[in-house]
Parts: structure tokens; sequence; C-alpha cells
């Protein structure tokens, strides 16, 4: 079984493609994100912001594409976190049994599963970004077409080792649960800490001291980093602080995001080695 | 892939003293048999009673516990990927994608187990074919009835031409017609040559289909042999009545010396003879009008699998969902 996972993948964007409005609905929520949360803040802060100088030749950017990075790192988290749900829809009344029954290797699912969500999370951070600059986000802006293609690159390098931890994540809990109403509720409550402690809306710099470890040590903080580094640049002003990286910061970050999923991973193999489906 | 295959006594199935326990409780409780090459052997039993679990050991999805079992000379436990590219499975519970189409479900079967391309395609067009639904090949499963699910499930189960299929209560939930056009497909299929390992807590399922039955439960083997063997070792003829007063009746039939034993079904009585049963019926009747009591109804029959099981567990097949059977007998030879 070379291509076990091959199989699981076709399946899963099969089922994907098939969902019309659950697509669409995926695509567009993000935009609204941005069109409405983004755009309503972005027109208070900046005004806010307008009486902060700027040092010299600096370079600021408006709050739309400070967050704009924030909503795509949100999108792959929300997506990932919950792409566990089919896994437990096959588990209670699906193919879960049947392909557990097969001769393919259980890391085959697991990758399978990890491949498609990661294609989604693709799909769903460039729409976001064209989307973005659309309606007036700063992404790119001044970049040179070779440098536009390395950003991109780097920002999806990013949104896929995230998305494959949380993928993981997701994997391992819904082959440990029975309810879809018991993930639902797992899922939600991850999610809240996640994406307030971190610095999808804000920086962090202000926050009490314990909150701003967690939220440093958050992947969702370093994701952002990394999509705020390749779509903005390393040296800008947003909401009147310096946001400054050097390769070295970006580098430890995509280190803490590969760290991060191979734990999850171990923990997704672990629970599909002892995953019993009758 | 060819394997070890049978063994001399043309086994396919081999089980011994398999057991397996949920905590303290023993769902199968040392069980041993043989399937051989080419018949269809069936488990008959109520819910509860241990086939599930022992059809998902062999099946390898629960891990063995106690015992051996070797599938087309396979061992579960050591082999069990060559056991798992030998099966093919009907599971009890449907297991469809609902937003997937008939063609899709079998291809996404013969790529699981890695079919080459142009095999499953030609794979696919058979087995449509077979469980008749060609016309349906695009159809989301979702809009398929009861007994299509069951036909794709069985078509999917046989696309990799498995040496044994196990059909774990394959007709459950479906209305009386589609169970018996599902008995046709699956009689074809023997024919063809598949071994067929089959559940069932249908007596007539296992009367009409099988080669040769286990009754089995609380996890144990309580009787095995040939549908006719079962039924022959009841070895006499059952007299069922129905009388204006039960009771005295009861009574008085226990005493006369050609009746066996005695038990009552609803309203109405069940002798079991030694003899022929046409012999004994005028005595019955005599015995009867000379106390007085009314005959609304006889009727002589054949003991049938219902009688067998009823005979050897003591208590009728329960159903889903019913209290436990009430004891069914008085013995009256003991």
């Amino acid at each position: 079984m070379t291509y076990g996972f091959m199989t699981v993948y076709w399946r899963d964007m099969i089922r994907f493609f098939r969902f019309k409005t659950l697509l669409i609905s995926s695509l567009l929520q993000p935009a609204l994100w941005l069109a409405f949360f983004g755009i309503a803040m972005s027109s208070n802060f900046d005004r806010l912001m307008a009486g902060v100088p700027v040092p010299e030749g600096a370079y600021a950017v408006g709050y739309l594409t400070f967050m704009g990075a924030g909503i795509i790192a949100m999108t792959t988290l929300f997506t990932s976190l919950f792409s566990g749900i089919v896994i437990l829809f096959d588990k209670n009344w699906g193919l879960m049994r049947e392909i557990l029954a097969s001769p393919v290797n259980r890391n085959h699912i697991i990758v399978g599963i990890a491949m498609s969500g990661v294609t989604k999370s693709f799909i769903q951070a460039i729409i976001i970004m064209v989307f973005g600059i659309l309606i007036g986000a700063a992404f790119f802006a001044g970049f040179t077409p070779v440098q536009v293609a390395f950003g991109v690159l780097g920002v999806l390098a990013f949104v896929a080792m995230f998305a494959l931890g949380f993928l993981f994540l997701s994997a391992a809990i819904a082959i440990s649960m029975e309810s879809p109403e018991g993930l639902q509720g797992v899922m939600t409550l991850l999610t809240m800490p996640i994406f307030f402690a971190s610095n999808a809306l804000y920086p962090i710099d202000t926050f009490p001291e314990a909150l701003r470890i967690i939220s440093a040590y958050n992947p969702m903080t370093m994701l952002i980093n990394g999509i705020r580094y390749f779509a903005i640049g390393p040296d800008f002003y947003a909401l009147g602080k310096h946001y400054e990286f050097t390769q070295a910061d970006i580098l430890l970050s995509f280190l803490g995001l590969i760290i991060f999923s191979a734990i999850m991973f171990a923990l997704a193999w672990w629970r599909f080695r002892r995953a019993v489906v009758t | 892939m060819e394997g070890p295959g049978p063994g001399n006594d043309g086994a396919i199935i081999r089980v011994e003293n398999l057991e397996h326990s949920y905590g303290n409780f023993k769902a199968v409780d040392g069980i041993s048999f043989t399937v051989k090459k080419g018949e269809i052997f069936s488990f008959l039993g109520p819910n509860g009673a241990g086939k599930s679990t022992a059809i998902n050991i062999l099946i390898t999805l629960l891990s063995l516990q106690k015992g051996k079992a070797t599938i087309a000379g396979y061992d579960v436990t050591t082999e069990s990927q060559n056991v798992r590219e030998s099966i093919g499975i009907v599971f009890q519970d449907i297991t469809l994608d609902r937003d997937m189409t008939v063609w899709e479900l079998l291809e996404f079967h013969g790529r699981l187990y890695d079919m080459p391309v142009k095999e499953r395609r030609e794979r696919i067009e058979e087995l449509l074919k077979l469980v008749e639904l060609e016309a349906k090949r695009d159809e989301l499963s979702k809009r398929l009835s009861g007994g299509m699910k069951r036909r794709l499930e069985i078509a999917r189960g046989l696309m990799t031409r498995p040496k044994v299929l196990f059909l774990d209560e394959p007709t459950i939930g479906l209305d009386p017609q589609t169970r018996m056009r599902m008995w046709e497909y699956i009689k074809g299929v023997n024919r063809e040559g598949t071994t067929i390992f089959l559940t069932t807590h249908y007596m007539d399922e296992a009367d009409q289909l099988s080669d040769r039955i286990s009754i089995i439960d609380h996890g144990k083997i309580i009787i095995a042999g040939t549908p006719e063997e079962l039924k022959n070792t009841l070895g006499r003829d059952l007299i069922y009545l129905d009388t204006d007063n039960n009771e005295n009746a009861t009574k008085l039939l226990e005493q006369m010396p050609s009746v066996r034993e005695i038990t009552t079904k609803g309203n109405r009585i069940v002798l079991m003879v030694h003899e022929d049963g046409t012999k004994v019926l005028p005595g019955i009747i005599d015995t009867l009008r000379k106390a007085g009591i009314g005959i609304s109804t006889i009727n002589l029959k054949k003991p049938s699998m219902d009688d067998v099981f009823v005979f050897y567990t003591g208590r009728e097949l329960r159903d889903e969902g019913q209290a436990p059977a009430r004891p069914m007998f008085l013995r009256a030879g003991k």
C-alpha cells in the first residue's frame, strides 16, 4: 500500500467540492470577517492612530492589513480543527470501518486527511489574500513579482505547518470521541483561547505578563508572525507599534510550528493505533 | 495473491477456543469451528449472543484475546495484512458515505485495496451488473433504498474477489420481499465460488441459505450441523393445538406416553411427540373429547429452525428492544 493516503485524499476532496453551500460559506466567511470587522475596526483604529507619529521613513500599514494576517490564521485554525468531524462521522456512520478493515496502513489515513486539510487551507488563504488586496489591504505592497511569489510561498509554508498541527490534534480528538456534539464542544472551547491569546487582532506586548508568555508560545502567534513577515515585510509599523522580524525570528517561529505539528502527529498516531471501531 | 490456501480438510476458516471479554463480560466464551471452502456457513443466535464479536475478531477489527483463528491459512493476529487481503466484508450497519455516488464508493474500495486501474474499472462494471445497480451508478448513496444499499455493500465486499465474504446480519431492517431477493444474490455469489460466513438472528434466513449452521448463545456454540441435521435432532413431529381449556388439556396430554414434551406458545399448546404424529393424533383427539374439552384448531408440522432454537436454548430468539424471553418449557419428561 504505497498510495493509501492518496485514496483518502481523493475521497476527502470529492466531499469538499460536493457540498456547494459548505464550500461557498467556508470561503465567504473569512471574506466577511475582513469586509465587516476589518473595515469597521480599521476605520476606528486608523483614526485613533492618526495622531501617533511614525518615525521618518518608516513603513506604516493600516489595521486592515494588520488584521488580515490574523484572519488568514483564524480561518486556518477553524478549518483544521473542525476537519476532524469527518472522522467522527465516518466512525459512527460512514467509511471508517471499511478503511480500518482494509490493508491500508493507519498512518496513511492520518496523512491523507492532513493533505486534504492543508489543501483546503491553501485555497482559503489564497482567497483571503486576493480579497484583502481587493478591499485595500496592503499585502505584498511594493514587492517585485519574484518577491510576491516568494512571499506567497512563505505564507503557504507557514499555513501548511500550522494546519497540520491542528489537523492532527483534531483527528486525535475525533477518533477518541463518541458524539459530534462533544467534539463540537471541545473544538469551540479550544478555538477561543487560541484565537484571542494571540497577536491576530492586536499586539501582545501590552498584555499582562502571564498572558503575554502564553501568547508568545501560542502556535497561532508563530503563524501570524510568519504571515506578516512574508505578506507585509520584515519591518513595519502597525497600531503605533514597531514590528521588526529578523530571519532568525521567523525561522524560530517556523521551527516552533514544526515541533508543535510533530507532537500532534505523535498524538494522532497513538490514538489511531489504539482505535477500535466495530 | 496466492495464500497458503485451505488445509487438507478443505477448511478455509479455522477457529480454536476463541474467547473475548469486555471487562468482566465474556462475549465469546471458547468457541471452535471450521468453515469449508465454498460453503455458506452461518452463526445463528439472538442479538448479544457474541456473533458480531466473533466476526469482528475474524475480520481483524478486534484484536484476538485468546484462542487461535486462521483464514485462508493466515493467522488473524500475526498475518492480519494477508487476512485483510483475502476477505470481503459487509458490516452489520450500513457503512456507506451518504454523499458519495455508487461508482465512487466502489472506486474508493478498489483504490483502498490497491487494485490496478483497469482491473478495478472492469470489476465495478461486472459487479454493478451482478447486483443490478447499473442505472444507479451516479446516484448518491443516500438516495438508494435500503435493499439497494445492501446490494451495493455486497458488491463492494466482492470488489477484490475475496476468498471469504463475511456478511454480518445482511438483511437486518429489510422488508420480506427485499430479504428474499438478497438471499438470491447471496446464493448467486456463493455459486460463483465465494465462501460465505454469515451471522443472522433470523431462523428462516439461516435455514434457507446455509450449508451448515452453528447456533450460538451466550458466547458459546450450542449445536452445529446442516439445517436438516439440526431439525432431525428433534426427531419427531410437532402438533399445535388450540382448545377451549388449554390448562386442563395440558394436564391431560402430559400423561400420554407418546407425548415427549409439551409447551405453550401464545395461546397454543405445542406437543413434541416420539412417534409419527399422524398416528398420535387420533388418541389426542379422543382423550380431549372424553374430558369434554373442545378443539378449535389442530395442526401437525415438521420441526423448523425456530423449534430447534427454542429446544436447544430454552427460549425464543429475543428481538431488539424486547424484554428477555420468558421461560417457555414445561419439561414433561423430567
